[in-house]
């Protein structure tokens, strides 16, 4: 039609924040709370939701997708929980040491990746270690809305288990939790046993744990609609590539701590992204020509998809060879 | 601009009518001289003032004769509106869009005062003054998607989406292009599309519904799509297709200018927000083709459009049997002479009817 044509921009919306209130809640995760800078309530996110927090580390943009963990009918706040990755590429770990109270940056509009199907009758959450931070906002709304649930909730140690002890107090009959040191761990098989019929499972956690939850449900004859999951995929780093990006009519480099995303976007080309962690498909990029071997990394495409290199996810997945060719 | 709203019918006398202001700012759809499909999404962030782009809802002279025939339709059939048990959080969503959007976009027509979960909605043109507990369903007469959509023009779908699949799972139908919510509820996006021609071939729908699952919170988006209808009628419903389909053999080469109009939907779609469900409101807007061709330029457009269109969607569209006759009649509005880019009237620019 066109009406007043806009060029649409890659990612969701943004929404300018102070940071309210840094919570050091052990050794490896600190919460970070969120006030909207022109002092509006922030919009009402569903459970599961994520944001994009954009950081400027030293001139150089950050993108980071976390979970938002807040009540979400708590309009004045937003929070996210980070675990510090001290082997990842600096992201968790500037937010934890160079982030404090009165900051002033960036997020994205929530993008829910990982909703509750709301035609569940019980809503069986499986969490490990920081993959709890999604059932925060789930169990908060489930409370409001008087939906039924229970939580299984692994975490290393006492020490490292972020917000167990809240939980379990605030709800002891609901929430069980596992610590591994103590040789404590999920009966899976049991507990999928026991569901009422119309029991939806969610898990968030390691990839271990969610392909074994997978199977076993599947083995269980669980139907697939019934069992959601989400694991957010850090892009890794690995080492410097070059690409030529033939729309785009420039020749990149990615270097050693950046996603191929991150450098398209460094050199000016608006590619377009949502979760930035190679679950939602909309990076998905042609591959003209190539020669050498793709690192696929993602969630988005088929085994088939990863084999026959055409095309790649340039949030999380690299490439090693002698040449690339794309069509962005 | 203080809208004066019509007192007229979309049934039996058909005293609905167009004003000047309301011809000059129809939503015409054929932004070249020809027409096929496309996604033809854009981004739905305003336009320009005074069009019907320019709110999130528009509100125009047709509001509350639309709001009183969607009222009748309701009374005869109550299946016209539905929401499967688990879309009444996505209901609430909708309410609170529509009640936000009305009272920012049109204060002088709607208000709305928040105190916590305590709201009073105030509708000036329809005399509602109504307090009522969100979230709580006893507190108002209807459930929430029905209580909002008696008082918001156009049709109103609410998708769940989940397995990477829209679902129709609620929905206010009371003014469609002949479709049925009835027949289509529960039905995904695939089913539901399965009787519109060509646009599968051409993997329109495979397109679309990757753009709709992708449809973000703050950043919703619009398009057009567009029908023939014999006298103005709102309900056009297979449930009531015995009313209407005969009314396509009364068109005559004397009243066809009067009873033939255009039928053009403006959809827009909106992430919920609490849901994560997507509304799709479709909004319909008519115009007799003796007003249509008061503008210069959409008058020699749309003979050109229907006189080059292919068979299989004149057919779906249900006019192939008219288009003889809609042809003479259009016709006589083209001179051949050539029409400036784009949907808009430019009538500063446009030549008068050169014959």
């Amino acid at each position: 039609m066109s009406a007043a044509p806009q060029k649409v921009r890659a990612g969701a919306e943004k929404i300018d924040v102070t940071i309210s209130a840094v919570t050091p809640l052990n050794e490896l995760v600190t919460r970070f709370e969120f006030a909207r800078s022109d002092g509006e309530p922030f919009p009402p996110f569903s459970p599961g939701a994520h944001t994009i927090v954009e950081l400027n580390d030293g001139g150089r943009t950050r993108l980071n997708p976390y979970s938002l963990m807040s009540d979400p009918s708590d309009l004045s706040t937003y929070a996210i929980s980070v675990r510090r990755d001290d082997h990842g590429r600096g992201g968790s770990l500037f937010l934890h040491r160079n982030v404090s109270v009165g900051d002033e940056l960036t997020i994205t509009y929530p993008v829910n990746l990982f909703p509750l199907d709301l035609r569940g009758k019980k809503h069986l959450f499986l969490a490990g270690g920081i993959g709890i931070t999604p059932f925060m906002a789930m169990i908060a709304h489930l409370e409001r809305m008087g939906g039924a649930w229970e939580l299984h909730y692994s975490c290393r140690s006492r020490a490292l288990g972020s917000y167990a002890d809240e939980l379990k107090k605030r709800y002891p009959s609901k929430v069980q939790v596992y610590f591994d040191d103590q040789a404590q761990s999920i009966a899976l098989e049991n507990l999928l046993n026991g569901q009422p019929l119309g029991t939806h499972v969610y898990v968030c956690g390691p990839k271990g744990m969610i392909d074994w939850v997978h199977s076993m449900t599947a083995s269980h004859g669980w139907p697939e609609e019934n069992v959601h999951s989400e694991e957010f995929l850090a892009p890794q780093p690995g080492k410097p590539f070059e690409v030529w990006l033939c729309k785009s009519d420039m020749l990149i480099q990615v270097g050693e701590n950046e996603s191929l995303l991150e450098a398209m976007e460094r050199s000016g080309v608006d590619a377009p992204f949502l979760c930035r962690g190679g679950a939602c498909g909309q990076c998905e990029t042609n591959v003209i020509e190539s020669e050498g071997e793709f690192l696929h990394r993602d969630h988005w495409l088929d085994d088939d998809e990863h084999a026959n290199g055409k095309k790649i996810m340039p949030c999380v997945s690299r490439f090693v060879g002698k040449s690339l060719i794309l069509d962005r | 601009m203080t809208i004066q709203f019509n007192k007229e019918s979309f049934r039996g006398d058909y005293t609905f009518h167009n004003s000047d202001w309301a011809i000059q700012r129809f939503p015409f759809p054929f932004h070249e001289d020809s027409y096929m499909y496309s996604v033809n999404m854009e981004q739905h962030r305003g336009g320009p003032e005074g069009s019907v782009y320019e709110k999130r809802f528009d509100v125009d002279e047709h509001y509350v004769s639309e709001m009183h025939d969607r009222a009748l339709v309701l009374a005869e059939d109550p299946l016209r509106c539905q929401s499967l048990p688990h879309m009444t959080l996505a209901g609430w969503d909708l309410l609170e869009l529509i009640m936000v959007a009305k009272s920012e976009d049109y204060p002088e027509l709607f208000e709305l005062h928040r105190n916590g979960d305590t709201w009073r909605w105030v509708n000036k043109p329809m005399e509602i003054d109504d307090t009522f507990t969100f979230l709580d369903e006893t507190t108002l007469p209807y459930g929430p998607m029905e209580y909002i959509t008696r008082q918001a023009q156009g049709d109103w779908c609410v998708l769940d989406q989940r397995d990477d699949m829209l679902w129709m799972d609620a929905g206010m139908v009371t003014t469609q292009a002949d479709w049925s919510l009835d027949f289509d509820i529960g039905m995904n996006f695939f089913e539901w599309h399965a009787p519109v021609p060509l646009a599968h071939e051409m993997g329109i729908f495979k397109r679309a519904l990757k753009f709709l699952l992708n449809i973000q919170q703050g950043a919703p988006a619009r398009r057009l799509n567009w029908t023939m209808t014999v006298n103005p009628l709102l309900d056009t419903s297979p449930e009531n297709y015995h009313k209407w389909g005969v009314q396509k053999t009364t068109l005559t080469p004397k009243n066809i200018g009067a009873k033939q109009h255009l039928r053009v939907e403006l959809q827009t779609f909106f992430r919920l927000p609490r849901s994560n469900a997507l509304v799709f409101p479709i909004r319909c807007y008519l115009i007799a083709f003796q007003d249509l061709v008061t503008i210069p330029k959409w008058g020699r457009r749309l003979h050109r459009v229907i006189r080059d269109l292919p068979d299989e969607l004149a057919t779906y569209k249900g006019f192939i049997a008219n288009r003889p006759m809609m042809l003479d009649y259009l016709s006589r509005y083209d001179d051949g002479l050539a029409t400036s880019p784009g949907v808009w009237p430019d009538l500063e620019i446009e030549p008068e009817l050169q014959k």
